[in-house]
């Protein structure tokens, strides 16, 4: 992330977060839950369930067709759903600022994006012929289509953009956003990511993976990073958005300010398709390059939101990563695993755990990581295991870690304002 | 079939379609210009249609179809001819 030759790269802050997970319907019940160390993850609804090998999820706590217009919510992918009610909050808590819509911009990525349309459209065209598929196909699956709903919605023209990273995607989305400002295309952008993919076939495809949980039984105690009893991550639905805004446009505004983007760092690991690098190093270079170019050492480092998603290679290579990426400052930062508590967001969970570590941040409290009743041995972290811990006073940063099937690796870096 | 049991089950549709209220639902509104219904929308509307009503509405006729009044008129003459 290399500001262009000869443009001054301008700061980053965050004055709006929106949110919609298997915790609650907005930010606010959202945050409630992570302090609380509630799970949202529970068994699952429908015929199909039992068919299959899991029968556990994290869905949403609050069905966005109940909270959408019946007309507007029947044209949306249920993803577009999810990623407008979310970004209709954000917008909102930054205070609806009277912006240039030429100097607004969206970048808002989904991992699957319209899967379950698109199946759903094949189950018309079977059952019931090509004339009955509806003409909001295309739209409703296009993988775009959310970032296309939320520019509709504000009226955003600087650029419309959509990253896709697998899990990594609603991180890179908010790296995309800040780029946006600092390269001078736009004084905000809202950024963040959605998934909705809660169906028998993406999570067949995903239990064929041996990628999911199958604690059937016990599915709060499902999603257990770091945890020697592991099996896998819960597979779960939601949005994150946060609004992204040039710091002299937010303080020229009075905006209040959640905490300053400092920086990302993005790699590619080239390894396996689905496996992470057993050792990490593409996620370490990641977090390093995300110190770099927010100008940040190791020691500012007071707290990790990790991508822990509860399988067993992938949090020990994340942690010998934070290791490798952090050196001595790794003993003493406090990682948070929030995918304990709201299973595994996808292309939503980059975003929804930025919008944890800007409220870390903000609040000087990292949340929880539930479930880790017998810690893994080669995972030497400072955990806040089953309590909230409090975070220092003064100057402090955050890193968020997201990586995504096919090697992607994406680190954001916070700083308190 | 009536033009008034028509224009209420066009109603229905057009409603169901795009949250029109009822009552706007006139023979001498525009689909695109007073009931905003786009092209999409419009697709949406003929299909429905051509379900309720049991007609056909090929797709050259819809370009045709610019205010209620029109598909009424078009549905009882397709009605009559089938």
């Amino acid at each position: 992330m290399i500001p262009q030759q000869g443009a001054p790269s301008r700061r980053v802050v965050v004055t709006g977060l929106g949110a919609t997970t298997p915790l609650g319907g907005d930010v606010a019940t959202t945050w409630d839950g992570l302090l609380a160390g509630r799970s949202g993850v529970r068994t699952l609804e429908g015929d199909w369930v039992e068919e299959l090998p899991v029968h556990i999820g994290a869905p949403c706590a609050v069905d966005p067709g109940a909270v959408l217009d019946r007309v507007e919510a029947r044209r949306l992918d249920r993803s577009q759903q999810l990623a407008l009610v979310a970004a209709r909050e954000a917008w909102s808590d930054a205070g609806a600022p009277d912006a240039d819509p030429l100097r607004l911009g969206v970048v808002v990525a989904s991992g699957i994006g319209g899967a379950v349309s698109l199946i759903e459209a094949y189950d018309t065209l079977k059952e019931k012929g090509p004339r009955r598929v509806s003409p909001f196909t295309i739209p409703m699956i296009m993988p775009n289509g959310p970032a296309a709903v939320v520019s509709l919605e504000l009226g955003a023209r600087a650029g419309v953009h959509t990253p896709v990273s697998a899990c990594a995607s609603g991180a890179e989305a908010v790296a995309m956003g800040a780029q946006m400002i600092r390269d001078g295309r736009a004084d905000i952008v809202v950024a963040g990511g959605t998934e909705a993919c809660i169906h028998p076939l993406p999570m067949a495809a995903f239990a064929a993976m041996m990628a999911l949980s199958k604690r059937n039984d016990e599915p709060e105690r499902a999603s257990r990073p770091y945890d020697k009893g592991r099996d896998g991550f819960v597979f779960g639905e939601g949005a994150g958005i946060v609004v992204l805004e040039s710091a002299e446009h937010a303080e020229a505004r009075g905006a209040r300010v959640y905490a300053e983007f400092a920086g990302a760092g993005m790699t590619s690991d080239a390894h396996h398709i689905a496996q992470p690098d057993p050792v990490g190093t593409g996620a370490a270079r990641a977090m390093v390059a995300a110190l770099a170019d927010a100008g940040l050492s190791a020691r500012d480092i007071a707290h990790v939101n990790a991508h822990a998603t509860s399988t067993p290679q992938g949090d020990v290579a994340e942690a010998t990563a934070i290791h490798a990426a952090l050196g001595a400052a790794a003993d003493t930062a406090v990682v948070s695993a929030t995918k304990s508590m709201t299973g595994h967001l996808l292309g939503a969970a980059g975003a929804v755990e930025s919008i944890a570590v800007l409220l870390a941040l903000h609040h000087r409290v990292a949340p929880p990581t539930i479930n880790l009743d017998d810690p893994d041995d080669e995972v030497r972290l400072t955990i806040a295991s089953g309590e909230p811990h409090s975070l220092p006073s003064g100057a402090i940063a955050a890193l968020n870690n997201s990586f995504g099937f096919g090697g992607h690796n994406i680190a954001l870096a916070f700083r308190s304002a | 079939m009536t033009e008034q049991d028509i224009l209420a089950g066009l109603a229905e549709i057009v409603n169901d379609v795009a949250g029109t209220p009822i009552s706007d639902i006139q023979p001498d509104k525009h689909f695109t210009d007073d009931l905003d219904i786009d092209s999409l929308s419009m697709v949406e509307v003929v299909v429905a249609a051509e379900e309720k009503f049991g007609v056909k509405i090929p797709d050259d006729d819809v370009k045709n179809l610019a205010t209620v009044g029109d598909a009424v008129a078009y549905i009882q003459q397709a009605g009559v001819a089938a």
